[in-house]
């Protein structure tokens, strides 16, 4: 196993105590292996007990590492030092306060998740001795790329339309409410479209892609969003041209 | 929140982008190809003509021109919005408004032939 010397640059903030954010910079002999979460966890482990980041499974399930590596938004634990030059510069995620060092203040994305119902809510009350709700495998795959989403927020750090307005629902909360509206056991259209069809919802996207491109599941958030976008125009013909119709 | 009416200049968009995709090349490539005095015989003046004379004709004929400039229009007003002019009502305003002389133009030119 090869090692290598590489210094890794990493933004060190606490808002109760400093003015500005600054940067550190940490010599870490890596092992070619390694993934940037490693060489973080050497320097916690080694060098300074003091740096804040967030990590917990160390392979792309939890979603916890989500951070700008070299101006990206990475996983930190699906970034492979190989890939990187001598100098790999840590910040926290783009668009998000900072809490201290690494760590983001993520309590608007939550609060947006919540707010586009991302749970199903059967269209019929069915009592559990009346048995499954079934489901073909055509049924499973129009949504199942959308459930693999892991709420890293990686998505929210690259969109620029985020950045420029802050009231965005953003990419994760629409496909994920874009999930379970295609979800054939589930009934809550009508209730997660007062949300996403609203201005700060799907229309605030002006398809960048950006979304799409960094999710680590390749999830297409971005795909999601243009779907929305189709099927709340239908709604909206169809609601004013229509009105006789439903409702 | 309210749902949003964006979806009236969202729809049209939507086609216009589409209906440019594939069919603006191909003028182009006709208009190049004109310019270059070389129009086989289906896209001589007379042929032209006729399939603008035809009702057909005139419905598709209308169908490019209104899409392409609502789409463009919309895309123009984003391109300014993202390049940090922020007076969008203006802009849309402006913007719409072209679009809309363009529409009823194209209308009054296509029934005029």
């Amino acid at each position: 196993m090869s090692e290598r010397q590489i210094q890794l640059e990493v933004l060190r903030y606490n808002p109760e105590t400093d003015s500005e954010p600054r940067f550190q910079t940490y010599t870490v002999p890596c092992l070619n292996e390694w993934v940037v979460l490693d060489a973080l966890n050497y320097v916690k482990d080694n060098l300074d007990t003091t740096v804040s980041y967030r990590w917990s499974c160390h392979m792309a399930v939890c979603g916890s590492c989500g951070m700008m590596i070299n101006g990206e938004p990475k996983l930190a634990c699906k970034a492979f030092i190989h890939e990187y030059p001598d100098k790999i510069r840590v910040e926290p995620m783009m668009h998000f306060p900072i809490e201290r060092d690494l760590v983001t203040v993520a309590e608007d994305f939550i609060t947006k998740f919540a707010s586009v119902k991302p749970y199903l809510i059967p269209k019929e009350d069915k009592p559990v001795s009346a048995g499954e709700f079934k489901q073909s495998p055509a049924e499973l795959m129009k949504f199942k790329q959308y459930t693999l989403c892991i709420n890293c927020m990686l998505c929210y750090a690259a969109c620029p339309q985020y950045g420029l307005v802050p009231e965005f629902l953003g990419p994760a909360a629409i496909s994920m409410a874009h999930r379970y509206n295609q979800d054939s056991r589930d009934g809550g259209r009508d209730q997660r479209q007062e949300v996403i069809a609203s201005h700060e919802g799907v229309w605030e996207c002006s398809f960048v892609g950006a979304c799409s491109e960094v999710c680590p599941k390749h999830v297409d958030p971005a795909g999601a969003l243009q779907q929305v976008k189709v099927a709340s125009t239908v709604d909206w013909y169809k609601e004013h041209l229509m009105p006789w119709g439903k409702k | 929140m309210s749902k949003s009416n964006k979806p009236i200049v969202w729809g049209p968009f939507a086609a216009g982008g589409t209906v440019t995709a594939f069919i603006t090349p191909i003028l182009a490539l006709l208009a190049l190809f004109a310019a270059m005095r070389f129009s086989p015989s289906l896209f001589t003046y007379e042929h032209i003509h006729a399939f603008a004379a035809h009702w057909l004709g005139k419905l598709i004929i209308f169908g490019i021109i209104t899409l392409s400039l609502w789409h463009a229009a919309h895309r123009f007003r984003i391109t300014l919005f993202d390049f940090g002019v922020r007076a969008d009502l203006v802009v849309a305003t402006i913007l719409y408004m072209i679009a809309a002389i363009g529409t009823v133009s194209a209308l009054f030119s296509l029934l005029s032939i």
